[in-house]
C-alpha cells in the first residue's frame, strides 16, 4: 500500500467500494429483510403497521406441521449428490474428450451445450414429450400399454429421478464448457514433458493436468453446490414442485408469490435455505484460506 | 386456477391503449371535476335495464382497465367490448394487458401499487378477500342500474355483505362431460343416482373404456371432483361453510366425501398426478375415456367439427335428501379499485360491462362460456351453451370452485398437495384429513 499514490488509493477505494455498496444494497439488505420477515405473519398486504411479530412460530410450523419441508431437504441433498457424483464428473469427462480436437468436435460441443441455452419453457416441453405417461416417447419405446405404463412425472417415488436426468442434461453441458475453457489454458509443455517421461494418458491427466486446474476445479465445485441448492426451475415447470418434486426453492416461491402470499412463512423457509447455503460457504472459504496459508 | 392457464406469452406485459392517452395530471384534474359534477348530476338510472349504459352525462374523459385476457380470442372480444363502450359513451379506456397467469401471481402487489381503475377478477371469496383488505371500490350504485339484469345468485356472488363489489361478465358450469356418439353406440343412459353411475362405470369398463378421465398434474382439476362430491353428500351450505373455514376438515362429513371418492377412484384413469388436464381431455376426445368431470372449457380441446358431439349432465344425486341441484359455476368479471383516477368514468364503464350487450359480445367469441346477464341474447348459442343456461338457472346453489371459495393460500399450499397425496394413496384417509385440518388451523387461525 505504501507504494500507492493518494490518487491510486481513491481509485482503488472507488473500485472496491462502489461494487461493495451495490452488493450490500442488492443482496445483503434484502437477505436481512427476509430473515426479519421470517419472524412475522405478514401476508404481503399493507405497510409496516400491519406486520405482526410471531417469534419462532413459522419455524415451529415448518418443522412440525409442514410435510413438504422434509421431502424438500431430502430432494435438495439428493440433487447435490447426483450432480456431484454423476453430472459434474461427466461434464469434466466430456470436456477432456473434446479437448483432444477430434474431428467434428464443434458439433459435439454445440450438442452438449445446447441444453444450457435452451429456454426453460422449451426444455420443459421437450421433457414432457419424453416423460408423458400416455403420449410420451419413453413409454412408447418401452412398448408399455395400459396399467403397466410408467408414470414418470406423477409417481412421487420416481419423478425426482426423472427430473434429475433432465437437470443433469443441462448441468453436464454447463460444466463441460467451463472445464473446456480451463483445459485450453493448460500449458501444452506440461503434457509434453509428462509424455516424454513416459506417463500414460490417464496418468498425465490425474498427475499433471488436474492439479494445475485447481482454480477451475474449485469454481466447478462451487457451481455444482450452488446449482443444487437453487434447484427450482425444472420442477416448477413440471408441477410447481409438488407431489414428490418438492425442493426448497420451489417451496419458498409457492408460499411467497401468487395469491398465497404467505410472506412470513415463505421467508422462514428462505431463511433456512440461507442457513444451509452459509454452511457450504463457510466450508468453502475455510478451505480456500487454508490453501492460501500454505 | 380454475381455468385454463394462458400460454406463456413472450412479452408477458403488453401496454396498449385505445385512442388517446391522457397525461396523468390531466386525468386527475378531470377526475376532480367529474367528481364534483357527479355529486350535482343525479344519476338518473330508472331505465329498464335493456343493456344500454345510463347516466352518460356525468362521466367523461378516460378510465383504465387492467386485464388478464392476454390470449388472442378473449383479447379480441374484450377489445370489441371496449370499442363499443367508447363509441357509446365518448369515454376512452386505456388498457394494460398481462397474461392470465402472471396477472394472478402478482395480484397482491398489483393492487397495492398503481392499479388501473377497473380490473379483471373472479367472484366469490376471492373477490371479498381483497375487499376486506380495502383494495376494492364500492359499486353498489352501479348495481342499482344493472342489478335487475342479474339473478339473485349473481348478486350474492358479487356482494360482500351489503356492498356490491363485482360485475359478472360470464360463467360456465362444471359437469360430467361425455361424447353423445359414444353413449349412443353403446346404448348407455344418463345416470340419475350414484347407483346408476356406478353401474354405468362397470358397464363402460366392460366395454374396454376408462369410465372417467382424470388429470391432476397441475393440482387444481381434482378440486372439482372434491367440490361436487361434497355438495352431493353434505349439501351446498355445508360446502360453502367448510370453504369459509367454519367447519373442521377432519370431521365425519369430510371423511365421508373421501371415502366415497376412494370407492369411485378405480373407475378413474390411473396415475392422475402425472397427467395434465389437457391429456385427460385428449382421452375423452379420442374415445378412450367415456366421461370427464371438468369445466365447460373442455370444449376447447375438441376439434371444431366435433364440438356438437360433446354433451354433459350434472353429477348424479348421492343423497335424495340433498338432491343434485348444486354445482360449481365460476364467474369471471370486473371490479373497481379503491381509488380510481376517474371514478365516474370507471363506473360508467362498469355499467356497460354489466349490460346484456357486453355479455353478448364476449360470449360470441367464446363458445365455452355463457353470458351472466339475464337478458343476453341466447339465440346464437350452440346446444351446449343452451344446456348450460338451463342447468345454471335451475341450480339451487352455485359454488365458485374450491380455489375461489376459500383462502387462496389454503387452496394452493395445503389442498393441492393433500389431494395429490390422496390420489397417490386413497387408503390413507386419516393422514389426508389430519393434513387438511392442520393446514386449516395454521392458515385460518394463525394468519387471521
Amino acid at each position: 500500500m505504501r507504494l500507492l499514490t493518494a490518487r491510486d488509493r481513491v481509485v482503488l477505494g472507488l473500485m472496491i467500494g462502489v461494487p461493495a455498496l451495490f452488493v450490500l444494497a442488492i443482496v445483503w439488505l434484502p437477505t436481512l429483510g427476509t430473515i426479519l420477515l421470517s419472524f412475522t405473519s405478514w401476508n404481503g398486504i399493507g405497510g409496516l403497521d400491519r406486520i405482526e411479530v410471531v417469534g419462532l412460530r413459522n419455524y415451529e410450523n415448518i418443522i412440525t406441521n409442514y410435510p413438504p419441508f422434509d421431502i424438500a431437504v431430502r430432494n435438495n441433498l439428493l440433487w447435490l449428490g447426483v450432480f456431484f457424483l454423476v453430472a459434474t464428473p461427466l461434464g469434466m469427462f466430456m470436456a477432456v474428450l473434446l479437448d483432444r480436437e477430434l474431428r467434428g468436435s464443434w458439433f459435439y460441443r454445440s450438442a452438449l451445450y445446447l441444453p444450457v441455452v435452451l429456454s426453460l419453457a422449451l426444455a420443459g416441453f421437450i421433457w414432457q414429450l419424453q416423460y408423458s405417461r400416455d403420449q410420451g416417447l419413453i413409454n412408447a419405446v418401452l412398448g408399455l400399454e395400459g396399467a403397466e405404463r410408467i408414470d414418470w412425472y406423477g409417481d412421487p417415488s420416481i419423478n425426482i429421478w426423472a427430473v434429475l436426468v433432465a437437470a443433469s442434461w443441462r448441468h453436464v453441458g454447463y460444466i463441460m464448457l467451463l472445464y473446456l475453457a480451463g483445459l485450453k489454458a493448460v500449458d501444452p509443455a506440461l503434457r509434453e514433458a509428462a509424455q516424454v517421461d513416459g506417463a500414460s494418458e490417464a496418468r498425465t491427466f490425474f498427475s499433471v493436468v488436474f492439479p494445475t486446474m485447481a482454480p477451475i476445479n474449485i469454481v466447478v465445485l462451487v457451481i455444482t453446490v450452488i446449482e443444487s441448492l437453487r434447484a427450482f426451475d425444472l420442477v416448477w415447470v413440471v408441477n410447481r414442485g409438488r407431489n414428490g418434486l418438492e425442493v426448497l426453492g420451489a417451496l419458498v416461491l409457492a408460499n411467497l408469490t401468487g395469491e398465497a402470499s404467505l410472506v412470513g412463512f415463505g421467508s422462514a423457509i428462505a431463511t433456512l435455505l440461507i442457513v444451509i447455503s452459509v454452511v457450504f460457504i463457510v466450508v468453502y472459504l475455510g478451505t480456500i484460506l487454508r490453501e492460501e496459508r500454505k | 386456477m380454475a381455468q385454463r392457464l394462458a400460454s406463456p406469452s413472450l412479452s408477458g406485459f403488453a401496454r396498449r391503449s385505445s385512442g388517446l392517452v391522457v397525461p396523468r395530471r390531466a386525468v386527475l384534474a378531470g377526475a376532480g371535476a367529474a367528481g364534483a359534477m357527479g355529486v350535482l348530476a343525479a344519476c338518473g338510472g330508472d331505465e329498464e335495464s335493456s343493456g344500454s349504459a345510463s347516466g352518460g352525462a356525468a362521466a367523461s374523459g378516460s378510465t383504465s382497465l387492467g386485464s388478464n385476457r392476454g390470449d388472442e380470442v378473449p383479447r379480441a372480444a374484450e377489445d370489441e367490448m371496449i370499442a363499443a363502450f367508447e363509441e357509446e359513451s365518448g369515454i376512452t379506456v386505456e388498457t394494460n394487458v398481462v397474461d392470465n397467469e402472471s396477472f394472478q401471481e402478482s395480484i397482491n402487489s398489483y393492487l397495492q401499487g398503481n392499479p388501473q381503475d377497473v380490473f379483471t377478477w373472479f367472484a366469490g371469496f376471492r373477490a371479498r378477500f381483497f375487499d376486506d383488505q380495502g383494495f376494492i371500490g364500492d359499486i353498489s350504485d352501479v348495481w342499482e342500474d344493472i342489478g335487475s339484469g342479474f339473478t339473485d345468485a349473481f348478486r350474492e356472488a358479487s356482494s360482500n355483505g351489503d356492498r356490491q363489489i363485482f360485475v359478472p361478465l360470464y360463467n360456465y358450469p362444471w359437469a360430467v362431460f361425455y361424447r353423445k356418439s359414444v353413449f349412443e353406440e353403446n346404448g348407455w343412459a344418463i345416470p340419475e343416482t350414484l347407483d346408476d353411475f356406478v353401474a354405468l362405470c362397470e358397464e363402460i369398463q366392460g366395454a374396454g373404456l376408462t369410465p372417467v378421465a382424470l388429470g391432476d398434474q397441475d393440482g387444481w382439476p381434482a378440486m372439482g371432483t372434491f367440490d361436487i362430491l361434497n355438495m352431493r353428500i353434505n349439501g351446498y351450505d355445508y360446502h360453502i361453510d367448510l370453504m369459509a373455514g367454519n367447519q373442521d376438515w377432519d370431521s365425519g362429513e369430510v371423511r365421508a366425501v373421501f371415502e366415497q371418492w376412494a370407492e369411485l377412484l378405480p373407475y378413474h384413469q390411473a396415475d392422475p398426478n402425472g397427467r395434465t388436464w389437457q391429456d385427460a381431455a385428449a382421452s375423452l376426445v379420442q374415445g378412450e375415456s367415456a366421461m370427464y368431470v371438468l369445466g365447460m372449457f373442455v370444449g376447447e380441446q375438441f376439434p371444431e367439427e366435433e364440438r356438437e358431439d360433446l354433451d354433459f349432465f350434472t353429477f348424479p344425486e348421492i343423497d335424495p335428501e340433498i338432491g343434485s341441484g348444486a354445482l360449481d359455476a365460476p364467474i369471471d368479471g370486473y371490479m373497481m379499485t379503491a381509488n380510481p383516477e376517474n371514478e365516474e368514468a370507471a363506473k360508467e364503464f362498469l355499467r356497460f360491462l354489466g349490460s346484456a350487450q357486453a355479455g353478448e359480445i364476449f360470449v360470441a367469441s367464446s363458445p365455452n362460456s355463457i353470458a351472466a346477464h339475464s337478458d343476453a341474447d341466447t339465440s346464437g348459442y350452440n346446444s351446449l351453451q343452451q344446456k348450460a343456461v338451463d342447468l345454471i338457472s335451475n341450480a339451487d346453489g352455485i359454488a365458485q370452485f374450491l380455489d375461489r371459495d376459500t383462502r387462496p393460500d389454503f387452496a394452493s399450499t395445503i389442498v393441492i398437495p393433500t389431494l395429490q397425496n390422496f390420489l397417490n394413496d386413497p387408503s390413507d384417509i386419516d393422514t389426508v384429513l389430519a393434513d387438511l385440518q392442520a393446514g386449516k388451523e395454521r392458515l385460518f387461525v394463525d394468519q387471521g
